[in-house]
C-alpha cells in the first residue's frame, strides 16, 4: 500500500499569484495514495525541507510528490531531503507548476485548475514509481582539449598544473592558434607572440601534455568519465622525432605557390614549411597538395639537403585510439567570407584587407617584414580608413552576415588605427563605426586615446561604398553628426569583418553529442550559472568556439574549463543515472530500430536462448549497456512492440500521467 | 489623420520596418543622390519611425530619390529605406487622386539612351 505525501509550493509569489496552492493541496487530498498534503512558501528552503524529511517519518510515507517549480531546479534537491528522511530518492517527484503553469497563465482561475491537473499526473505516476539505486562507472584519468589555440592551451596547462594528463588535438602543424597571428594586443600593446610563446613552450616540456599536432578528432564515443576518442595523427611526411626545424628543407624547396595560411593567404609558402618562427613542435610539413615530389615522383630536393634524414615521402596518417574522462572543445573562430559583401571591393582590389589580414602586415614577421606598405604596389599609404561591423548585426533577413556583435573588433580596430598613427603620423587614419563598443578594464580608455591623442578620427556613419579609381580607393560614406556624405581617396581600406566558428566545429558537436546554437557556436549548460560546460556531461567549452571574446576572456574561460576537467577527474567513479532503457526480452522482435535511433550507441543485438511459455527458444535481442544509455527514451517511441522500456519513466508510469491529465476537470 | 496612423499607413504600403534600423548610416553613406535630398535616407526611416509623415509628404526628397534601391540592397538591416521613400510618395500621389504616369505612357518615352531602370524609377516614383 502505497503512502504518497503532497508538497505544494507557493515559491514566494510566483506560484503563489497565479495558482491557489492551498486549493492545490486540498484537492490532492482525496487523490487515492494521498495521505498526507501541505502547502509552504518556500520548499526548496531548509525548513521546506525539513517539512518534507518531518511528513516523510511521521506519515510513513513511500513516495512524495513536490508541486514546485521545473525539475531541472530543484530535483536534487528534494531528492537528498527524502533520501535523508530514509526513502529512495526515486520515490520523489517533480509537478512543474510554475514554469509550466504560474508563470504562463495570468489568473487563478486558470492557474489552479492546471495545477491540480499536474499534481494529479505526478501522484499518478509516483503510484507506479519503483526505487531505483544508481550505479557506478570509472573515470579515466585524462583530458582531452581539442584546438590548440590560446584556449586550448591554457585549459591544458591547468588541467596539467593540476596534475592530470591531458593531450591537445590541433589541426595544424603548430599549436598558437589566431593568437600566433597578432601583432599586439589590446589594451596593452604587448607583442602577443611574446606572451604566448612561453605558454606554448611550458606547454610542449610539461610532462603531463602530449601536443597530437596536424591531428583531428575522427571518432568519440562512450561518456562522461570514459570516452573513447579516435584521432587521425596526419602524415606530415616529415620524421617529427629526427626533424631539428633547421628549415633547409624550407629553403630550398622549389615549389613555393602555397598560400601561406600564417599570413593570411597575403603570400606564399613552399610546399614543405614550418608555419613560423616560433612554431610548436619546431619541425617541417609537407603540403602534399603543393608537393612537387609527391604529386609526380620527381624533385626529392627536401630529403637530398636534410641532413638529420627526417624526410619520408612514405610517411602514412597514423590512426590511434585513447580514453579520455572528459573533453574540452577549444575550436576558435575565423573571419568570415565576405563574398556577400561586394560594395566594400574586397574581392576586387588587393588593398581593401580585413583587419587580421592587417595585423599579419603590421607583424615584423609578416609578409611586408612589418612595413606599413600596400599589397597592390608596396608603396607607402598616406590615407587609411577603417571600416566597423562588416558582417556583424545584422538582421536574419538581411541575407548575409551574422546577428550578433563580433565583440573584439572595436578594440582591435582603435589597436590598428594606433599602431598606425604611432608609427607613421603622416597616415591620415578614419575609422567609420556605428556604435564604439569597449566594455572592458581599461577599454574605453584604449578607445579615447586613439582619438584623443593619437589623433584618430571616428566618424560616427557607416560605408556605402567602395571602388577603384586612378590608384586609390574611393570610399563613400555617411558623417551623420556632421551631416554629410564623404567621398574620400584613400590607399588601404581595414575591414573589420564578423567572425564566426571555426567550420569543423558542427562535425566535432555532431561526434560530442554536444549542442550548438543557430550560429554554431557550442551551447553552454546555463547561459549565467554552467558558462564553460556543454549540457552533455564530461564535455566543456573553452574560448571563442562558445562564443565571440577576446584574449583576457578567453583565458579566463579556459581556467574555468580546467577547473571543471579537473573536478572530474579528481573523482574515482561517477554515480550513473539510473534512469535507463532496459528491454523485455520476451517481447523484442528483433528489428534493431532501437539501435537505429540510440544516439550514444547503447544498444547492440545479439542471438539469445530464451524461453517463453516453457518453449525453449533462440532469438536476435537487444540488450543496452547502462553504462552508455543516457536515458534519453527514443528507442522506447521506437521500439513497435513495446519491449523497450524506460526506468523511472516507463510506458505505463507516462499512460498513468496522460489518463490523469485527461480525468482533470 | 494623425502622425501614428499615418505612421502605420506607410509602414504597412512598404512592408518595411523602421524599428529594425540601428543608425548605421549606411543608406546615407550608399545614397548617390544624398547631395539632393533635404532628407537624407537615414533621416528618412528616422521620421517614419517618429512618426514625421507631414514633412515628409512636403518634401522634395520624395522626388529626388532615384528609387535605384542600392540603400534597400545594402541595409544590414533590411529596414529598406527607399520602399518608404516610395510609400509616402504613394501617399502624396493617392492623394492627389491621379496617375502621374501610366504603364500606356512607356513606349512613347524609350529612348536607346535612357537606362531601362529609369523607366522601372519612373514608374515606381510617378505610377500610382
Amino acid at each position: 500500500m502505497q503512502k504518497i505525501g503532497v508538497f505544494v509550493c507557493w515559491c514566494g509569489t510566483n506560484i503563489a499569484a497565479t495558482v491557489d496552492v492551498a486549493a492545490v493541496a486540498d484537492a490532492m487530498r482525496s487523490e487515492p495514495g494521498v495521505v498526507y498534503a501541505a502547502d509552504y512558501q518556500y520548499m526548496c528552503s531548509e525548513v521546506g525541507q525539513q517539512r518534507l524529511i518531518a511528513a516523510v517519518r511521521e506519515h510513513a510515507l513511500t513516495g512524495v510528490v513536490i508541486c514546485a517549480c521545473s525539475p531541472r531546479m530543484h530535483e536534487q534537491t528534494f531528492r537528498r531531503a527524502a533520501e535523508r528522511a530514509g526513502l529512495n530518492p526515486y520515490m520523489v517527484e517533480i509537478a512543474n507548476i510554475r514554469e509550466q503553469c504560474s508563470w504562463i497563465h495570468k489568473d487563478k482561475a486558470v492557474g489552479t485548475p492546471k495545477a491540480i491537473a499536474l499534481a494529479r499526473a505526478a501522484v499518478a505516476k509516483v503510484l507506479k514509481n519503483a526505487p531505483l539505486t544508481a550505479g557506478e562507472s570509472p573515470v579515466a584519468k585524462r583530458a582531452l582539449v581539442i584546438g590548440g589555440g590560446i584556449a586550448g592551451i591554457q585549459t591544458a596547462l591547468d588541467v596539467a598544473e593540476a596534475g592530470y594528463e591531458v593531450d591537445i588535438v590541433e589541426k595544424s602543424p603548430t599549436i598558437g592558434g589566431r593568437m600566433a597571428q597578432l601583432d599586439k594586443t589590446f589594451p596593452t600593446l604587448d607583442c602577443s607572440a611574446c606572451i604566448l610563446t612561453p605558454k606554448m613552450v611550458e606547454a610542449a616540456q610539461s610532462p603531463n601534455i602530449e601536443l597530437l599536432t596536424y591531428s583531428e578528432v575522427e571518432k568519440v564515443a562512450g561518456f562522461v568519465g570514459n570516452f573513447t576518442v579516435t584521432i587521425r595523427k596526419k602524415a606530415r611526411y616529415v620524421d617529427t622525432n629526427r626533424c631539428t626545424g633547421c628549415a633547409e628543407c624550407v629553403a630550398k624547396c622549389p615549389a613555393r605557390k602555397g598560400k601561406n595560411e600564417f599570413n593570411m593567404g597575403l603570400d606564399n609558402r613552399s610546399a614543405i614549411y614550418i608555419p613560423f618562427a616560433q612554431a610548436i613542435p619546431n619541425v617541417a610539413t609537407i603540403d602534399a597538395s603543393q608537393c612537387i615530389k609527391l604529386r609526380t615522383g620527381k624533385c626529392g630536393i627536401c630529403e637530398k639537403v636534410c641532413s638529420a634524414g627526417a624526410i619520408d615521402y612514405n610517411q602514412r596518417d597514423e590512426v590511434i585510439e585513447r580514453r579520455y574522462g572528459a573533453i574540452v572543445a577549444a575550436t576558435g573562430f575565423r573571419p568570415i567570407s565576405l563574398e556577400k559583401f561586394g560594395e566594400y571591393a574586397y574581392q576586387e582590389s588587393p588593398d581593401v584587407v580585413t583587419s587580421l589580414e592587417f595585423e599579419r602586415i603590421l607583424n615584423a614577421a609578416g609578409p611586408t617584414k612589418g612595413q606599413l606598405v600596400r599589397p597592390s604596389d608596396g608603396k607607402h599609404p598616406h590615407e587609411i580608413v577603417f571600416i566597423q561591423c562588416v558582417g556583424s548585426r545584422c538582421s536574419e533577413d538581411a541575407g548575409k552576415g551574422k546577428t550578433y556583435c563580433s565583440k573584439i573588433c572595436c578594440m582591435y580596430t582603435a589597436k590598428h588605427a594606433m599602431l598606425v598613427r604611432e608609427k607613421y603620423p603622416d597616415v591620415r587614419v578614419r575609422v567609420f563605426y556605428i556604435d564604439v563598443r569597449t566594455p572592458g578594464k581599461n577599454f574605453d580608455e584604449f578607445y579615447r586615446r586613439a582619438a584623443e591623442q593619437y589623433g584618430v578620427e571616428y566618424v560616427k556613419g557607416m560605408v556605402g561604398k567602395v571602388w577603384r579609381q586612378n590608384g586609390k580607393l574611393m570610399v563613400q560614406g555617411s558623417d551623420l553628426l556632421n551631416d554629410e556624405q564623404l567621398l574620400i581617396p584613400a590607399d588601404m581600406v581595414v575591414l573589420a569583418a564578423a567572425i564566426e566558428p571555426e567550420p569543423g566545429a558542427r562535425a566535432l558537436a555532431t561526434m560530442l553529442t554536444a549542442s550548438m546554437d543557430t550560429n554554431d557556436f557550442f551551447s553552454e549548460a546555463h547561459p549565467k550559472l554552467r558558462p564553460v560546460e556543454s549540457p552533455t556531461a564530461g564535455v566543456f567549452l573553452s574560448g571563442a568556439c562558445q562564443g565571440p571574446k577576446d584574449i583576457p576572456e578567453t583565458v579566463a574561460q579556459a581556467g574555468a574549463a580546467a577547473i571543471k576537467v579537473v573536478g572530474l577527474l579528481s573523482k574515482d567513479r561517477l554515480v550513473t543515472n539510473p534512469c535507463v532503457a532496459h528491454s523485455n526480452e520476451l517481447l523484442c522482435n528483433g528489428c534493431s530500430q532501437c539501435e537505429k535511433v540510440c544516439p550514444y550507441g547503447a544498444i547492440t543485438y545479439s542471438e539469445r536462448e530464451v524461453v517463453d511459455r516453457g518453449v525453449k527458444d533462440v532469438r536476435r535481442l537487444a540488450s543496452v549497456n547502462e553504462a552508455v544509455c543516457r536515458g534519453c527514451g527514443a528507442c522506447t517511441v521506437a521500439c513497435p512492440s513495446g519491449a523497450m522500456d524506460l526506468k523511472g519513466f516507463a510506458n505505463r508510469q507516462i499512460m498513468a500521467e496522460v489518463d490523469a491529465i485527461c480525468r482533470a476537470k | 489623420m494623425n502622425n501614428e496612423n499615418l505612421r502605420d499607413l506607410v509602414v504597412e504600403i512598404s512592408g518595411a520596418n523602421p524599428r529594425k534600423c540601428m543608425r548605421c548610416g549606411k543608406c546615407s553613406g550608399t545614397c548617390p543622390a544624398y547631395a539632393e535630398m533635404e532628407y537624407r535616407p537615414h533621416r528618412i526611416v528616422a521620421m517614419v519611425e517618429k512618426g514625421d509623415i507631414e514633412p515628409l509628404m512636403r518634401s522634395q526628397s520624395l522626388y529626388r530619390c532615384l528609387a535605384c534601391m542600392a540603400c534597400v540592397e545594402r541595409c544590414p538591416r533590411s529596414v529598406e529605406p527607399a520602399k518608404l521613400v516610395e510609400a509616402v510618395r504613394l501617399l502624396v500621389i493617392r492623394g492627389q487622386g491621379q496617375n502621374h504616369m501610366s504603364p500606356d505612357d512607356i513606349p512613347q518615352k524609350l529612348d536607346a539612351e535612357l537606362p531601362q531602370q529609369a523607366i522601372v524609377a519612373a514608374l515606381r516614383k510617378y505610377g500610382k
